[in-house]
């Protein structure tokens, strides 16, 4: 029973690093109908920048939250620039071409963007020492001990306030309203006086950044780094955007939580070594049996 | 040009400018060492400035340019004009192309390397020509289709090595049992839209790389099979020093021994393997299956109505590419003589489905230009080992860009109903 908690715990804190990644999968998909499939890479670059960040606050010696905060936003920043950038180059050209251009480019952008850290930052895993430590203890008088630990908690707060404010701003705001007019028909919007093609980068920005955070949370939790960890992510965020319905905001942070819970259980009570291959099957599974999703709307070919 | 737009585009020219110091700042200025414990950064600020500065010039002559109204049509006039050539003589370019393949082993400058750069080509290009049985003609966008390389590599090693059986018993086999897991994973996963299928078959390749790397009992995991037997010439080895009572093939047609003549076998044989591809590729397309592929392709719904079974279909071209895919794992099998999970990530189906998509999809010629340029472009930039994925992905995206139905576009049906009309 403890342990079992204990892999709740886990799989939820993995779940929202995957839950944030998702957003940009399902927002890109809902507005243009592509699978961005470089989006895994722009996490591990926000990893990058977050890593890079916290190597140079840490020999300023601030106080932790400022560093955090301050890390956080430096992050979302310069994620974002690539967002945009990639955008820019590989796939506004490519709108309204046939459907399998862009996932082609995307596909060429991510390898682009994988050798590239590579080339620049070097092959080797990065390790970050710790910057908390400690944490919550539970069932202290049972055999096992669940550790609840502040980074946990740290994780997942954040994650429910970005989320917050992330609906807030989808569901409220008139940037929200054009873009989800943008999702539904592009030409009525931009005859309506909406720039499009400013939504659809804003959208690229929103998503980068959210997959930023996901990056510093990731050497957060994980203290190693490297250029190949957008890859495996990426994969399963977009299984998690599937799972929870592609095109769906709360369908993505849902499908998120139950990926991580899956691939945390699996490798608890199955098999370590093949926890990869959880998440894929369940990928393979969902989409045969709900291809819509939980959340998804259903989708009809019309001839 | 009016000093107006000169200014504005120089404005604009600044703004890239400020967008690449944000990009490149961090993750090229910024290298993060390990020194002892703990990471260190050093600076590296004059390569940053540097690709800055190219950015700003290379935005400013572009933002020129387009004012004058004379744009950057180089690129897409030159291949253009390409395709227009090779298309009215594509027999005589597919002739010249294969006689010049044929006699390419005794030209004299041809050497090792360029033997083993050739056979490479040869490997892709019989790949790409399989792979573009599932997607040129189908339309089914497969980027798991190294996990039939894989597939069919491994069934080739373990067969050759527990059994002892020849290559050619065991090249039809590995193809076998290809197209039986191209089945197995067709089967559910066919009924998906495009882009779904494209993640699924994704999965799959992954899901048969993580086995071969767990499941020791069998594939020897991350160590890979080592001591495949190396081809024979239809009973002859490759020795330099035969067995007792043993002819070997220099010594039965009375040649000095030579370890090219091994290389000059693996090649003949691989171009044989591609050629019966194409010829295979080229005669279905005639067939009712090959039409329905290609009616798939264009339209789902319309086939459906006319009582095209959409499942079974879409699994025969799946079957059959797998089936391609399982001949050239197993020739790699044979010419590596080791085979670890290492050959078989993502990266190479990625280079396959470039090859297919850069050519032109459904073009059989366009496979070969692509592997030639793509295989090409990794080898000049070999010395520069980290640059040269960099170059690939660059120009995968810079054909999509440029060029969104590839190299040579080649979708029209080969039969339409009203003629030749566009």
């Amino acid at each position: 029973m403890e342990y079992f908690i204990q892999q709740l715990v886990n799989g939820i804190t993995l779940g929202s690093i995957y839950g944030l990644i998702a957003i940009g999968y399902t927002m890109v998909y809902g507005i243009i109908g592509m699978i961005n499939f470089a989006h895994g890479d722009i996490f591990m670059i926000g990893a990058f920048v977050a890593l890079i960040s916290f190597i140079i606050f840490g020999l300023t010696g601030v106080a932790l939250p400022i560093i955090l905060l301050l890390v956080l936003l430096i992050a979302m920043l310069f994620t974002a620039c690539y967002g945009w950038t990639v955008e820019k180059l590989a796939y506004k050209p490519l709108r309204g071409s046939f459907r399998l251009a862009p996932l082609i480019s995307a596909l060429g952008m991510s390898i682009v963007l994988q050798n590239y850290v590579q080339v620049s930052q070097g092959a080797r895993v990065k390790p970050m020492q710790p910057l908390f430590s400690g944490g919550l203890e539970f069932f202290k008088n049972s055999e096992f001990i669940v550790t609840v630990s502040y980074l946990q908690i740290f994780i997942v707060v954040l994650t429910i306030i970005l989320m917050g404010i992330f609906t807030y701003l989808i569901t409220k705001t008139d940037l929200g309203r054009a873009q989800r007019a943008c999702e539904q028909d592009r030409t009525m919007t931009a005859l309506l006086g909406i720039n499009v093609d400013r939504t659809i980068s804003i959208t690229f920005i929103i998503g980068s950044s959210l997959a930023s955070v996901a990056g510093m949370m990731f050497v957060l939790y994980y203290g190693v780094i490297d250029f190949y960890i957008g890859f495996l992510a990426g994969i399963k965020a977009f299984t998690a955007a599937v799972l929870g319905g592609i095109g769906s905001l709360p369908g993505a942070m849902l499908g998120g939580l139950l990926i991580g819970l899956i691939e945390t259980f699996w490798a608890g009570y199955v098999s370590l070594e093949y926890k990869d291959v959880a998440a894929f099957s369940v990928l393979i599974v969902v989409l045969i049996f709900f291809p819509t999703g939980f959340l998804g709307k259903p989708d009809i070919e019309k001839v | 040009m009016e000093k107006q737009d000169i200014i504005k585009s120089f404005k604009d020219s600044l703004f890239t400018g400020l967008i690449a110091l944000a990009l490149f700042g961090p993750i090229v200025g910024l290298r993060t060492a390990s020194k002892g414990e703990g990471l260190f950064i050093t600076p590296q600020w004059g390569v940053v400035f540097l690709l800055v500065g190219l950015c700003i010039l290379g935005r400013f002559l572009i933002n020129i340019n387009s004012a004058r109204r004379t744009e950057f049509k180089i690129f897409s006039t030159l291949s253009s004009k390409f395709s227009s050539i090779t298309e009215g003589k594509a027999k005589h370019f597919a002739i010249t192309g294969i006689l010049f393949a044929v006699v390419f082993p005794f030209l004299p400058f041809t050497d090792r390397y360029f033997m083993d750069v050739a056979i490479m080509i040869l490997t892709y290009i019989m790949l790409g020509w399989g792979l573009n049985i599932v997607v040129g003609l189908a339309g089914l966008l497969d980027l798991g289709y190294v996990a039939f390389y894989a597939v069919g590599a491994y069934s080739y090693a373990l067969i050759a090595t527990t059994f002892g059986w020849s290559f050619w018993i065991c090249l039809p086999l590995a193809g076998l049992f290809a197209a039986f897991f191209g089945i197995l994973l067709g089967f559910p996963v066919l009924r998906l839209r495009g882009d779904y299928l494209a993640i699924v078959t994704l999965g799959f390749g992954e899901i048969i790389r993580i086995i071969l790397i767990n499941w020791y009992e069998v594939t020897n995991g991350p160590d890979g099979i080592t001591g495949i037997p190396r081809p024979s010439f239809f009973g002859l080895p490759f020795k330099r020093s035969p067995d007792e009572g043993e002819m070997s093939f220099h010594t039965f047609f009375g040649l000095e021994y030579s370890t090219m003549h091994r290389i000059i076998f693996l090649y003949y044989l691989i171009l044989v393997l591609a050629l019966i591809t194409n010829y295979f590729t080229l005669k279905i397309r005639k067939l009712p299956v090959g039409r329905a592929w290609e009616a798939l392709r264009e339209d789902e719904i319309a086939c459906k109505s006319l009582g095209v079974n959409p499942t079974n279909t879409k699994l025969t071209a799946f079957a059959i590419g797998a089936m391609f895919g399982g001949f050239a794992g197993s020739f790699f099998a044979t010419r590596q003589a080791f085979i670890s999970p290492e050959s078989f990530t993502f990266i190479e189906s990625a280079i396959i489905v470039a090859i297919v998509v850069l050519g032109g999809m459904g073009s059989q010629t366009g496979v070969v230009l692509a592997s030639i340029f793509l295989i090409g472009i990794t080898e000049i930039f070999r010395d520069l080992e980290q640059y040269r994925m960099i170059a690939f992905g660059g120009a995968m995206v810079l054909i999509m860009v440029f060029k969104p139905k590839g190299i040579l576009a080649n979708r029209k049906p080969t039969i339409l109903m009203h003629g030749d009309k566009k």
